[in-house]
């Protein structure tokens, strides 16, 4: 059974947010606009997280791509009262949106703010719809979603390699976030795999976590950048 | 604890010494008519808006990301916190034989019945997607505090509808006597209350068990409400002390909003004989120890986030202390702590005018502090992003004054049918409490020598 990670290297990132781009166009997520954007309701599965240090001429910003980390032991699976976000099989902590009652307790416990609610329905301008993901259902208002690490992707690579008899290799799932990423700084695969590159990637000196304190047990990896 | 054979109404007879008690309902009129139908109309303007709400979208309210909670939320807990001041009046107080509780109690087990089902709802309001709510049931997890929310509350809910409801059986029973209408509902409600022995002694052992038993229950509740808080990984919520903390908040509030409910009870239906100085002294009291009780709890919740010097957690302090919410969290302990100290330590101070104002100071701080735990930590998250702000929207304004309209609609309408304070009670009180008084204290005093010791002390003196 895989145990699906990720590991982002900070020193390839640029910064670009192609990332972005790439999963709000695979994942279905509408703009919520300039006006909501405004009034704090801007809406990613995906973000940047700018880390500013240092001041004045020494002042240095990075930009950290943060998708849901996708914990071991989910403080926001620990809350939901409906079980609509789980933790799946492989690792990968999903969501049901069509039981889903809004209560917004794995927003309010999840600590790294991973996951979005829809506030609106959200729309659709023009013709948008036609160039939706078919593989990715639409969600509705007041249900709450999140980074699925492409799980749609992960279950058409598996039944591709099914269908073509043989095994997942390393390689064969690549979130759209990945795949758009110019320098390649983000990497996916099994961590359960001591062969893939996710986990040589795991094993550099350079690694580190997210709030790995908390006892969240995150499976999203960064490598700090050389100095 | 009264005998068997003491419960008896008398007031059959048109006049009789007790007849005020009942004048909310034989003697309604106007008033009751024009404040229900106003009431009414602010209800109805409330639900549309809410209809619209659940149109729309969530989006109508000021809430966002990070702050993802807020008045809903805010108000849940405020409204739940309220109905502890049936608990400890009507439970405690029978429990502990306080003579100077009978004319509190009905109020106070209204208030809790009330304001129980007010809060309650607000989950409801905070859905985005109300219309899934029995999801809880059907797919429900109880490793969620929101269901071991659910269950206390709704376990709160029954055992306070019930202890509300039997010891209003003889009231009820003498409406019926009189003829009051309709006369249907006080037959029914009335369960053929008769006031035979064995009534009693069934009526007797049923308050005895709820009493006890919605004790426990009131206190999971509100400790169950703050871990919904504590249960997460947030600072400011990750706190050990939220348990005890927001129980003493609910009792203290509690008690406020009993005051003001008896103050302007008491000066609607003037009830002056029966709600005298001395039950607002013993009141006022209870409500100056909760309120240094209060302070002790904040005191050290604050002082121990300080001490530690964790980051996270002192973004979230001086976000209330010296930051944003600055002005609510320092507007908190004057309502809570400094005013109502002043006022009711002092008995120059601790009149009725006085005491209403430290309430209501009380009732205001306390939703305060509801805002100060609720926004606060959710404003400021963990990773480094930008501190969020919430304003409140008109739409969550005006469930809010729903909230509060349905709480004054509720006693409008108690009143209208059913007496303020329990007649029976009172009627009891008057019969048996001096005699059983007595002879507590009497039991209390030291025992007589035994004879022969007497009579050396009788013969040496």
């Amino acid at each position: 059974m895989s145990r699906w990670g990720m590991v982002i290297d900070l020193d390839r990132c640029t910064g670009c947010g192609a990332c972005m781009a790439a999963c709000h166009q695979e994942n279905n997520l509408t703009a919520v606009g300039p006006e909501e954007s405004s009034r704090d309701r801007a809406f990613h599965w995906l973000r940047l997280l700018p880390e500013v240090s240092g001041s004045g001429a020494d002042v240095k910003v990075r930009y950290i791509p943060q998708p849901c980390v996708h914990c071991d032991d989910p403080p926001c699976v620990r809350v939901c009262p409906v079980h609509a976000t789980y933790l799946g099989e492989e690792g990968i902590v999903a969501q049901i949106y069509s039981r889903c009652i809004g209560c917004r307790y794995c927003v309010a416990a999840c600590p790294y703010n991973a996951k979005v609610f829809n506030w609106y329905e959200p729309e659709w301008p023009g013709d948008l719809k036609r160039g939706a993901n078919p593989d990715v259902s639409l969600r509705g208002k007041g249900v709450v979603e999140k980074c699925t690490f492409c799980h749609h992707r992960v279950v058409k690579a598996r039944e591709e390699t099914r269908a073509a008899g043989r095994e997942m290799q390393d390689g064969d799932v690549t979130p759209a976030c990945a795949e758009s990423c110019p320098p390649r700084a983000i990497v996916f695969g099994d961590l359960d795999d001591p062969t893939s590159r996710v986990s040589e990637m795991t094993r550099s000196p350079r690694t580190f976590r997210l709030h790995a304190d908390l006892g969240t047990k995150p499976k999203v990896y960064y490598l700090a950048e050389r100095d | 604890m009264t005998r068997a054979d003491d419960i008896e109404v008398t007031g059959a007879g048109l006049e009789f010494e007790d007849r005020d008690l009942l004048r909310s309902v034989e003697d309604s009129g106007v008033g009751f008519r024009v404040a229900s139908t106003l009431l009414g109309l602010v209800l109805l303007t409330v639900w549309v808006i809410f209809g619209r709400q659940i149109l729309l979208g969530l989006g109508v309210t000021g809430l966002n990301q990070p702050v993802t909670w807020g008045f809903y939320i805010v108000n849940f807990v405020f409204f739940i916190g309220i109905s502890h001041a049936g608990t400890l009046i009507s439970a405690i107080l029978r429990l502990s034989q306080a003579e100077w509780r009978r004319p509190i109690t009905r109020m106070a087990e209204v208030i809790t019945v009330v304001v129980l089902a007010i809060g309650a709802f607000h989950p409801m309001l905070d859905l985005g997607r109300p219309e899934r709510a029995l999801n809880i049931f059907t797919a429900g997890r109880l490793q969620s505090p929101l269901l071991w929310d659910v269950s206390s509350i709704s376990a709160y809910f029954m055992a306070s509808t019930v202890y509300l409801y039997i010891p209003m059986i003889p009231d009820i029973a003498l409406l019926r006597d009189r003829g009051a209408r309709p006369r249907w509902l006080y037959a029914f409600m009335a369960w053929g209350w008769q006031g035979t022995t064995r009534q009693q002694v069934v009526i007797e052992r049923a308050v005895s068990i709820l009493m006890i038993l919605v004790i426990p229950i009131a206190v999971s509740v509100h400790t169950v409400i703050s871990y919904i808080f504590a249960m997460t990984l947030q600072p400011g919520w990750h706190s050990t002390i939220f348990g005890p903390y927001f129980v003493v908040g609910a009792i203290f509030s509690g008690i406020a909003a009993l005051m003001m409910v008896m103050i302007v009870l008491r000066r609607i239906f003037h009830l002056e004989r029966y709600l005298k100085q001395v039950h607002f002294d013993y009141l006022s009291r209870l409500l100056l120890i909760m309120s240094l009780l209060w302070f002790y709890f904040t005191f050290s919740e604050y002082l121990t986030a300080f001490f530690g010097n964790e980051p996270a957690e002192m973004r979230v302090f001086f976000y209330k202390v010296t930051g944003p919410y600055a002005p609510f969290f320092w507007s908190m302990v004057a309502a809570n702590f400094l005013v109502p100290v002043v006022i009711l330590s002092f008995r120059r101070t601790r009149t009725i005018p006085g005491i209403f104002i430290a309430s209501a100071c009380i009732v205001v701080g306390m939703w305060l502090e509801r805002l100060n735990i609720v926004v606060p930590s959710l404003a400021n998250p963990r990773l480094p992003l930008p501190t969020g702000y919430y304003i409140p929207s008109l739409v969550e304004w005006v469930m809010f004054a729903g909230g509060i309209a349905t709480f004054i609609l509720g006693f409008v309408i108690f009143a209208r049918f059913f007496p303020l304070i329990s007649v029976w009670e009172i009627q009891e009180g008057r019969r048996l409490s001096i005699a059983e008084t007595t002879e507590r204290l009497e039991g209390y005093l030291p025992d007589s020598l035994p004879s022969s010791a007497a009579q050396t002390a009788a013969e040496e003196s």
